[in-house]
């Protein structure tokens, strides 16, 4: 499978825009500037950016509590996010979700969850819908290890499987469900291995090669296409952070440093850097150029979000019901 | 005026709509080819088919998070739940999903999605089979909630519940499905958030919905040839939820009883009594009145089930106390 450059370099530019609007959401809620929680998607950029690049722009997704990633690669608009994570009114959700509900239906993001594992049936039930229309788009649902463990992931990769539906079940396998190692409370190391009780192919892939996802998320997407029905796929990947922004020292107290470290090491957008030079597609310019032109973004977001107003108290009772709420 | 049960007046009313509307279909347990265990769905997978009437497997999460999921991407499902008590396997994606969807996105997420959910005690079915757990679906805001108790009302209060762009759950007495009543063949629809003054009476008001809307008149019917004269409310959507009927009536009355099959404590009733209390209490003459369910789980033996019910009986000593005292 052969990529374009501008294909690569777009699927680069995003995982820096991941990157770095995460490193100024972690900043500005250090800062206290950002109230609520944030859960940081720095370390699994290439996971996002590997299977969103394999679809098109009608196809759906449905993200995690860990969605700013998710967002960014399916095209959200940093500006609106940031107002969100600001609780700004001219945020996506107009102050109401915060950085764990973020949806834009426009774009097929049918939300950010705050509940782990629940976006499973959602994902499903857009492909149902998909396939009654009589569409080819597929849908998307990412979950954690921590989701895979929830009694949800099995009904609904079953209800999937049987009606053969074209929805992609992306495992991001960061190892942890907050201080909990996978190994600790899982039967199985590689949760892709319950592909086979479902009668649908797996794919177990590094989750801090890009390109490896990509191809293991086109194959899935294929084969949804042409109405084979689910795939699952594995990304085995670490966050750098904790799993929350104010874990601070306690992320060492449950996994080692030299484990983090080591990870580090494996940075999925340094990787895809270095293929890229290597290729001749990218030169250290062009990178700093990148660099430098989504620093202004991210200026620019964090701008808009500081200048824009908080939503009215009273806006608090709106967008209950559509048409209001009666009551 | 021909007759219909309750089951095929809502049976009629969704065959209407899905012929009318290609993006309507239904899903459930045994919905299909079986017909509903109570007839919800009778000769609807004939006439539309495998894929607009679908069996699922038991997996309740996965009926309501799938039906959630094409509701917000075009389509306008239709997820029944087999009883009440099985709302408790799907309980996240209805209170933290479906009935969050649309406010979390900041009014952006249309969720046109009907939930069905046969329910109900006296069927000696025992506590896992027979609760009636709508309260904790008013107290969720993000849905609305209807209780039809009449063949009329479910087809019309159905069609609304179809039409809507929102989440409806439409608790739906199984004692009710094989009772009969007048249905006119014409498509009509009933506005959610209206009661009906089921019977005019000036001693006492009795407010009240579903199956026990039938008890309620029974007992009504009963105390008129005592002289005691009761008007009955049913109020067909607990959510919304038609106030202004019953404020109108206590301030008539002056004496209002609240009656449900649901367990007493933290019922339906608890809310409406204080809505009354809130508005009208330098109307009432007497304190307001709760009849439910005793808390206990809904007991097997028949002597055991009927004890804890609100029977016909019960609910006449009862208005009798108040009117009499």
């Amino acid at each position: 499978m052969k990529l374009e450059k501008e294909k690569l370099l777009e699927m680069y530019e995003k995982m820096v825009r991941i990157r770095k609007f995460e490193v100024k959401v972690e900043e500005l809620h250090i800062q206290g500037i950002l109230p609520g929680l944030k859960h940081l998607y720095i370390g699994e950029e290439a996971v996002a950016v590997g299977i969103v690049s394999a679809l098109g722009e009608n196809d759906y997704i449905a993200s995690t509590h860990r969605g700013h990633g998710h967002c960014i690669a399916k095209g959200s608009d940093i500006k609106k996010m940031m107002a969100e994570l600001y609780g700004k009114k001219t945020g996506y959700c107009k102050g109401k979700g915060g950085s764990m509900h973020i949806s834009d239906i426009e774009i097929g993001i049918l939300g950010a969850n705050g509940i782990v594992g629940a976006n499973i049936p959602i994902a499903g039930g857009a492909a149902l819908s998909i396939k009654l229309r009589g569409s080819d788009e597929v849908a998307v649902s990412f979950f954690g290890d921590g989701g895979a463990n929830e009694g949800i992931f099995h009904e609904g990769i079953n209800l999937a499987s049987a009606w053969r539906l074209p929805v992609i079940f992306v495992c991001e396998n960061n190892q942890y469900a907050i201080s909990t190692h996978q190994s600790r409370v899982t039967a199985i190391s590689n949760i892709g291995d319950r592909a086979s009780s479902y009668g649908i192919p797996k794919s177990i892939v590094d989750g801090m090669d890009v390109l490896a996802i990509h191809q293991a998320a086109s194959k899935a997407v294929k084969w949804a296409r042409e109405g084979k029905g689910p795939t699952l796929v594995e990304c085995k990947t670490y966050r750098f952070k904790g799993h929350y922004v104010g874990e601070g020292s306690r992320e060492l107290s449950y996994r080692p440093e030299e484990e983090l470290e080591e990870w580090k090491k494996r940075c999925p957008i340094e990787k895809f850097e270095s293929e890229l030079i290597e290729k001749n597609i990218l030169t250290c310019s062009l990178a700093k150029k990148i660099s430098d032109k989504i620093d202004g973004e991210i200026e620019e977001a964090v701008k808009f979000a500081e200048e824009s107003p908080y939503p009215d108290p009273q806006e608090a009772l709106d967008d209950l019901f559509f048409e209001g709420a009666l009551r | 005026m021909r007759e219909l049960t309750y089951a095929e007046a809502a049976v009629e009313v969704i065959g209407e709509e899905m012929e009318k509307d290609g993006t309507i279909f239904y899903m459930g347990e045994d919905v299909g080819r079986f017909g509903g265990v109570y007839g919800t769905t009778k000769g609807l997978w004939e006439r539309f088919g495998e894929d607009r009437v679908k069996d699922t497997p038991l997996s309740e999460a996965a009926i309501i998070g799938y039906a959630l999921g094409a509701a917000i991407t075009g389509m306008r499902p239709i997820a029944e739940m087999m009883f009440a008590d099985l709302l408790c396997l799907a309980m996240d994606q209805i209170v933290n999903q479906v009935a969050k969807m649309r406010y979390m996105s900041g009014g952006k997420i249309k969720v046109p999605l009907l939930i069905r959910v046969p329910l109900g005690g006296l069927r000696r079915a025992a506590a896992q089979h027979s609760q009636h757990l709508e309260s904790w679906f008013v107290h969720t805001p993000g849905l609305k909630i209807i209780a039809p108790s009449s063949p009329y009302d479910v087809k019309g209060l159905l069609k609304t519940a179809i039409e809507e762009n929102n989440p409806v759950i439409s608790f739906e007495h199984i004692m009710l499905y094989q009772t009969k009543g007048e249905v006119p063949e014409e498509n009509y629809a009933l506005p959610m958030g209206q009661a009906e003054v089921k019977r005019e009476g000036r001693d006492v008001t009795v407010i009240t919905y579903s199956l026990m809307v039938h008890r309620c008149l029974s007992a009504a019917g009963k105390l008129s040839k005592e002289g005691i004269d009761v008007e009955v409310i049913d109020l067909k959507s607990l959510f919304p939820l038609d106030i202004e009927t019953v404020i109108a009536s206590v301030k008539k009355t002056n004496k209002v009883a609240i009656v449900h099959q649901a367990s007493l404590t933290g019922g339906v009733g608890a809310e409406i009594g204080m809505r009354i209390v809130e508005a009208a209490f330098d109307y009432l003459d007497s304190p307001v009145k709760r009849i439910g369910s005793l808390d206990v789980p809904v007991p097997f033996s028949p002597p055991l089930e009927d004890f804890v019910v609100p029977t016909e009986e019960k609910i006449a000593a009862e208005i009798k106390k108040m009117v009499r005292r």
